[in-house]
């Protein structure tokens, strides 16, 4: 028996991973990388779904062939939104980790929570 | 197709473009740009809601040249119309409240920033409000999540503030890759992205029972996602701090429209999406109603525990957001139209107290803490009476919308019968009654002789912030007087909303 489905089980472990560092840990950056690894995973998964073995993309060269010869697109434009918008909200979580870093000399969210709460708002 | 029926796409694009613009203008220019397009898009609505109410009519609008199942789509009728109208209004009058304390707040080449940050969620709640298409959903509910932390991280370059922007953040993330993964199952199960072509391949698998466990996923993954984002409790850690450390237009904001742009989605996922018959088969609206109940009672207690007022305030608004999610988790339509009306009516007496608490915290020497603003009220008489109308709405007194939802939420709990019942009565009595000693605490306060004597020093809010005051004061009393025109509307936009309870 051989698998067909490497992708996807490399997506669940991937979200897996990811999940648990996002939720669990309490290192900003660790979280950071935890949330990239868990929509990977994701993106992955659509993109393994979004595939169909021995077809094409939708680019017309050669004259229009079957319905047959082409794999859906909305997928992969699926999966390029969805990065663009993974990459934004990292980018404002590490702006955030950044300037708490420069603040209190820790990553730790626990630590900071506790830090920020003894100064006067 | 009428001019008119492309409101809900101008109200989406304005802002869109109108943030672009925003972030290059200089200060002054990019807050009276907003004004105006804030105004615009509210106008929009208002035209929007005179059309659709009469026949209580809904249409869908597609976008370019692909109708569905294939093509992304826009669909408005009384319902979104209301909520867009009610969103953006708020979002106007908290902007022209909070003006002169945002300018003290927040460096003036950064107020541009902010005015950008300001139009981006009201692109994003249109969007959310407006939209017919899950990932289109996905997209803005991100844009939404961090234009929210903006807001919250506005003005504290450390501190409570920045700390609990991270944890929103955090929190926010958790949800958003559990919402994607929701969304994407939905699309590989189903093939379709629109919602009613989604809501077509549901019924059938679930009747078939086939794919059982990824149905249960689908299911449960938006529903858990938005919960997280709305606040719900026990997922509200960071609204205390986020809430008390934002500037008064980001705080009013955030507690007035942002947990309830994500309740609007939840609301179309559960009726639109996955129907109102399979969340009831999978449990869901059981767990709402627990969740709900405990948040009224916990965010309650929390805030009749709290010394600092803002804090308070934010407090209540977990409690708030338990009624609305006690009111969904009923899956009645009395239940439905009572928790969106409570929703409405938290959203103008919410965002009414974080405006008129500034000004009193302001005439009484910039303290947080409750005891400091005794005779609050009698330094800073408009504010007061502002604040004294938002509170009385909370706690629920007749002719203020408060008290409208919480009678309309106890009919629809009587007419479910069985333990919902007593436990919806017993919740609601109980978090009424802690929603009296705390706010009736702090309105008696404000208007209790004493206290120190009015700073000359400290200029008046100005005609703007009592504008803004005045008309969300009356927003409040006519939303109280009005309630049952208002709940017929509701319920006339529900029945066309999506399959019907």
């Amino acid at each position: 028996m051989s698998l067909t489905n490497l992708e996807e089980l490399t997506a669940i472990a991937l979200f897996g991973i990811g999940f648990t560092l996002l939720l669990l840990d309490r290192n900003l950056i660790k979280k950071i990388l935890g949330f990239s690894m868990t929509d990977s995973g994701i993106y992955l998964f659509l993109a393994a779904r979004g595939y169909v073995a021995g077809r094409t993309a939708p680019i017309v060269t050669e004259g229009v062939q079957a319905v047959e010869a082409y794999v859906n697109p909305i997928p992969a434009g699926l999966v390029l939104t969805g990065i663009v918008v993974s990459v934004a909200s990292t980018a404002v979580m590490l702006a955030l980790t950044f300037r708490l870093y420069r603040s209190y000399h820790t990553l730790n969210l626990d630590e900071i929570t506790n830090l920020a709460g003894k100064e006067a708002d | 197709m009428p001019l008119w029926q492309s409101i809900p796409l101008a109200s989406i694009l304005l802002p869109l473009a109108g943030a672009a613009l925003a972030s290059v203008l200089p200060a002054r220019a990019a807050r009276r740009w907003t004004v105006l397009l804030l105004c615009l898009v509210t106008g929009g609505s208002c035209l929007l809601l005179v059309r659709t109410l009469p026949g209580s009519t809904a249409f869908n609008y597609p976008m370019g040249h692909f109708g569905a199942p294939w093509g992304n789509e826009l669909r408005a009728g009384p319902l979104e119309a209301m909520m867009a109208l009610l969103f953006s209004g708020i979002s106007l009058l908290s902007l022209l409240g909070g003006m002169r304390r945002l300018q003290e707040d927040i460096t003036s080449h950064r107020q541009s920033a902010f005015c950008a940050i300001l139009l981006l969620m009201q692109a994003a709640l249109m969007a959310q409000v407006y939209t017919n298409d899950l990932f289109t959903v996905y997209v803005f509910v991100e844009i939404m999540t961090i234009a929210g932390c903006a807001l919250i991280a506005s003005r504290s370059t450390r501190g409570r503030g920045l700390a609990s922007a991270a944890r929103y953040m955090v929190m926010n993330l958790i949800a958003s890759a559990l919402l994607l993964l929701g969304i994407i199952l939905t699309y590989d199960l189903t093939g379709h992205l629109l919602m009613e072509p989604v809501q077509k391949a549901i019924l059938p698998l679930q009747q078939s029972g086939a794919y059982a466990l990824p149905l249960t996923a689908v299911i449960a993954l938006p529903v858990l996602a938005l919960a997280i984002k709305a606040a719900l409790f026990p997922f509200h850690t960071w609204v205390p701090d986020a809430y008390a450390s934002a500037t008064p237009t980001g705080a009013a904001m955030l507690s007035g429209v942002v947990c309830k742009g994500y309740l609007v989605v939840l609301l179309k996922v559960i009726f639109r999406v996955i129907t109102p018959a399979v969340v009831l088969d999978a449990g869901i609206s059981d767990v709402l109603f627990c969740f709900g109940a405990a948040g009224m009672v916990m965010g309650s207690v929390h805030a009749l525990r709290q010394t600092e007022v803002k804090r308070m305030i934010a407090w209540s608004s977990v409690a708030q957001i338990g009624y609305i999610f006690l009111g969904l988790g009923l899956h009645t339509e009395a239940g439905a139209a009572a928790a969106l009306l409570h929703l409405m009516g938290h959203a103008a007496a919410k965002s009414l107290l974080f405006l008129s608490v500034d000004p009193l915290m302001a005439a009484s020497g910039r303290q947080g803490r409750l005891e400091g603003l005794r005779g609050a009220g009698l330094r800073a008489p408009v504010a007061g009476a502002a604040f004294t109308l938002g509170a009385l709405s909370l706690v629920g007194i007749p002719f203020l919308p408060g008290f409208v939802s919480k009678v309309s939420l106890a009919r629809a709990a009587l007419a479910y019968g069985g333990l919902h019942t007593w436990g919806a009565l017993a919740v609601l009595a109980l978090s009424t009654l802690l929603n009296v000693l705390y706010m009736l605490r702090t309105v008696l306060l404000i208007w209790s002789p004493g206290g120190s004597p009015r700073d000359p020093a400290v200029p008046s809010p100005g005609p703007l912030c009592h504008l803004s005051l005045g008309l969300l004061s009356a927003a409040c009393l006519g939303l109280g007087c009005l309630a049952g025109p208002v709940l017929e509307a509701i319920r006339a936009g529900l029945a066309v909303f999506g399959i019907p309870l």
